[in-house]
């Protein structure tokens, strides 16, 4: 097992970044190990939720963002709803995920890109068109075979239309996508 | 008036701010002082003999100190100007620490706001006047307000200290939580057989008298003069004539009742004893569910007692005793575990809480000290302990630690393994906290000897699955969520301030916490004192205790009231109102507004006119600022006096 530095490899920039973004204080989590108790995703991450918050807590930023866990994440919030101390875990997950992309690492790049071909179909179209964004995502990540035993079961309830429903308006979500890549650029 | 002023460096808490010997010289022009100085410690034996001494050279009348806050060094320095011969009420106290040094870092700011409250305290003892304590008597006699281990050690020590005791006591025996305690930590001796005798003595004690099934009503009077109206609330058997034979409970059709002392989890008779070594021995009937009350008709225990003692029309009675002082030890309730609806306490029958499982450990318990579990009398093989269920939580609004959970549990852990050898426990902790004597042994020796398997983490569900209960929590030493398949999950419900504890507390015009425990004086030099003089504390009404801390706790406050009734005579406080009766028009809204009912209505010469009772005036200034005509004045802190201090304020 790796010595960690407490010294050189705190980075106090890392957690007063977590904190702000989530709005979050960290150190109000005494590792008692609910969020972990109750999390339904445990049996797929590679670190357990509370040990991601005692990471973030350590200032391990390299670890932390470079896990898979803050991937697979559901957002389901039994951490943030268990935790006895009030925390949002759910959201400092988030704000984890968020961090990572912006640092350019995705341990679990199928859910990156499941996430970009979600929001890509949106852009486009103002609502998300559920084919369009299957195409896609099989696609980018060559799963051709994954989830296709599932088309014969929705396509005949028509939940899967082969044209894009369009919203009237579609232009002004464009734009929050167009705001948002200015602002987050400047 | 000759005055002066001496300015304390407090080491450096006020001269690394202040610079005090400026201050000390600016007070030299101020009126009447004819010296003034600064001093490293005048708290100190060489800092109060300074005092003294100038007071003899420079023939000084008054004394101003400007150093801490009054409440910590008033009494001393009032005590050094009156060795010195004058009267200790011709001193004044600036607050240049708490108000000044510690919350400000501006040197020259400081050392001017210091000048200014200095002056402030010079304009004041510029009209002090010389005030002396008149005494009273007091009554030595005590009150015990709760008769669990805590309140039973402080009656015991009380009246072996040769006072009455007057010992009030909630429910119909003594015993408090000790009582249904089987075992107890960390020598495993038997509750009831270390406690009995305690309980003894007290029934048998002749300065002690017992009301049990009582409650105190009302609290009127102050320090040494107490007069406390006690509920003894209608038991419809008749104590003088019950012997405690227990035919009644015998025969008694109505046998399905939740029973209080085995916290529900077993039935008890309508008329009842909780539990064989009760004291006193006496039947109670609950008429909520007693068939006589509820019907109507029924008369059986009448019928059966050999003594004819039932009495279905007995009323609430009230009694009035008057002591001269109350030692509180009310003690604390459970945590109620229905609150964490996740782990299914109050829903399912099978998660039950630590004193429940106390109560299914003992032998004089619902199950004669065979573990059965509630659903279904199975005996458990898989027990599974979860600590901290409303402790340390502040999503449930319980951040405290309540102390002695971590304690039982391992008790409990080593008591399951003697009860049931081919069992296994689990105990969910956060953190083991054994900090006593013995302790952390004995909980290494449920881990080491007993075979406890301790899991750190908390659990997240308990959920029933083919007759078992489904554990689900964290290892967080393995980094890991673990499952256990249990046949009884036991919770280590946290402590909680007694029921009606405030209520209480407002009685005794004492404070409590958010969390409703009592406050006591000082957190470390006054644990067992409260601010209301003649008030003390025992036990878990301050704060979660376990056994010893409550007993020291008792005994502690017992040494207390026994050290205050030492003394015949108590002094009273002459800072308290006073009526001028020529100015005083009768129209009586000063005693509307004392919240102590210290003034009362007289006549003089045909007139109404308002008069302080002057052991009862805690001097709070309430009526000073109520009456119309200015005419009750705080002494000490006349209209004058204050007056003159904003003057002194505004037009410097």
């Amino acid at each position: 097992m790796q010595t960690i530095n407490l010294t050189r490899d705190y980075d106090g920039d890392f957690v007063h970044r977590v904190e702000e973004e989530s709005g979050q204080n960290v150190s109000l989590c005494y590792q008692c190990g609910n969020c972990t108790a109750g999390c339904p995703y445990t049996f797929a991450y590679d670190i357990p939720v509370s040990q991601i918050m005692r990471l973030v807590q350590a200032g391990q930023k390299k670890t932390v963002l470079s896990s898979k866990s803050i991937w697979l994440c559901a957002t389901c919030e039994s951490c943030t709803t268990r935790c006895p101390n009030q925390i949002d875990v759910a959201c400092v997950m988030d704000v984890l995920r968020h961090m990572a992309r912006r640092e350019g690492l995705a341990a679990v790049p199928q859910v990156k890109t499941f996430w970009d071909s979600f929001l890509d179909s949106v852009k486009a179209h103002g609502r998300v068109f559920e084919l369009g964004l299957t195409v896609n995502y099989v696609m980018r990540t060559g799963r051709f075979w994954t989830d296709l035993d599932l088309g014969p079961k929705i396509f005949p309830k028509g939940k899967l239309s082969l044209k894009p429903h369009e919203i009237a308006g579609k232009e002004h979500v464009a734009r929050i996508f167009e705001r948002f890549e200015r602002e987050s650029n400047s | 008036m000759r005055i002066g002023v001496f300015i304390c460096h407090c080491g450096s808490n006020i001269e690394g701010t202040v610079d005090t010997a400026t201050v000390a010289k600016a007070s030299l022009d101020f009126p009447e002082v004819v010296y003034a100085t600064d001093t490293m410690y005048a708290c100190s034996e060489p800092g109060q003999d300074g005092i003294i001494q100038a007071i003899k050279d420079k023939n000084l009348t008054g004394v101003v100190v400007a150093s801490c806050t009054p409440r910590m060094h008033e009494p001393t320095f009032r005590r050094a100007v009156e060795r010195a011969g004058l009267n200790r009420y011709m001193f004044e106290m600036a607050n240049i620490r708490e108000h000044v040094s510690w919350i400000g870092k501006d040197r020259e700011a400081n050392t001017n706001k210091s000048v200014d409250l200095v002056r402030i305290a010079i304009e004041k003892l510029r009209r002090d006047a010389p005030l002396s304590p008149s005494k009273f008597s007091i009554n030595k006699r005590v009150m015990v307000i709760g008769g669990g281990v805590a309140g039973i050690q402080a009656a015991l020590d009380c009246a072996d200290g040769g006072l009455q005791v007057v010992l009030v006591e909630r429910e119909s025996s003594i015993g408090g939580k000790m009582a249904k305690l089987d075992k107890t930590f960390p020598t495993v001796d038997c509750s009831s057989c270390i406690l009995g005798p305690k309980m003894v003595d007290v029934a048998q004690h002749e300065n002690i008298t017992l009301h049990a099934y009582s409650e105190v009503d009302a609290i009127g009077g102050y320090v040494g003069n107490f007069q406390v109206q006690v509920k003894k609330k209608a038991t419809y058997v008749d104590w003088t004539l019950c012997t405690g034979c227990g035919a009644c409970m015998e025969k008694c059709p109505s046998k399905k009742n939740p029973d209080r002392f085995n916290e529900k989890i077993g039935p008890c008779t309508s008329i009842n004893i909780p539990f064989p070594q009760a004291i006193p021995k006496k039947a109670v009937i609950d008429p909520t569910t007693c068939r006589q009350f509820v019907k109507g008709k029924c008369g059986v225990c009448a019928k059966v007692c050999p003594t004819g003692a039932i009495k279905y029309d007995m009323a609430d009675e009230i009694v009035t005793e008057d002591v001269g002082a109350i030692v509180a030890a009310t003690g604390y309730d459970l945590f109620d575990i229905s609150k964490v609806t996740e782990y299914g306490g109050g829903r399912y029958p099978d998660v039950i809480t630590g004193l429940q499982y106390e109560r299914l450990l003992s032998a004089s318990g619902p199950t004669g000290g065979h573990i059965k579990r509630p659903s279904d009398g199975k005996e458990p093989k898989n027990v599974v302990f979860i600590q901290c269920v409303g402790s340390r939580d502040k999503s449930l609004d319980r951040p405290y630690c309540s102390g002695f959970c971590c304690m039982y549990t391992a008790k409990q852990a080593i008591l399951t393994k003697d009860h049931i050898p081919d069992s296994q426990s689990y105990v969910f902790y956060m953190d083991i906290r054994s900090p006593g004597k013995m302790y952390d042994e004995f909980t290494r020796r449920a881990m080491e000897e007993y075979g406890a398997r301790y899991i750190r983490g908390r659990v997240a569900m308990v959920y029933p699955k083919d007759g078992k209960m489904i554990v689900r929590g964290a290892d967080t030493l393995a980094g890991t969520q673990v499952e256990v398949e249990a046949d009884l999950v036991v919770l280590a419900a946290g402590a909680e301030a007694a029921v009606g504890a405030p209520k209480l507390a407002e009685k005794l015009r004492i404070s409590y916490d958010k969390y409703g425990f009592f406050m006591e004086s000082h957190p470390k030099l006054k644990p067992v004192e409260t601010n209301t003089a003649g008030v003390y504390l025992a036990g878990s009404c301050q704060g979660p205790k376990d056994i010893p801390q409550s007993v020291g706790q008792g005994s502690a406050a017992a040494a207390k009231v026994l050290a205050l009734f030492s003394k015949d005579m108590l002094e009273s406080d002459p800072q308290i109102s006073r009526v001028d009766i020529k100015r005083c028009v009768g129209c009586g809204k000063c005693i509307i507004t004392c919240p102590f009912k210290a003034i009362k209505e007289v006549e003089f010469r045909g007139q109404k006119k308002a008069e302080v009772i002057e052991t009862v005036c805690q001097g709070c200034g309430l009526c000073t600022s109520t009456c119309p005509q200015g005419a009750i004045q705080l002494s000490h802190f006349t209209d004058n006096q204050i007056l003159a201090e904003v003057n002194a304020l505004c037009q410097s």
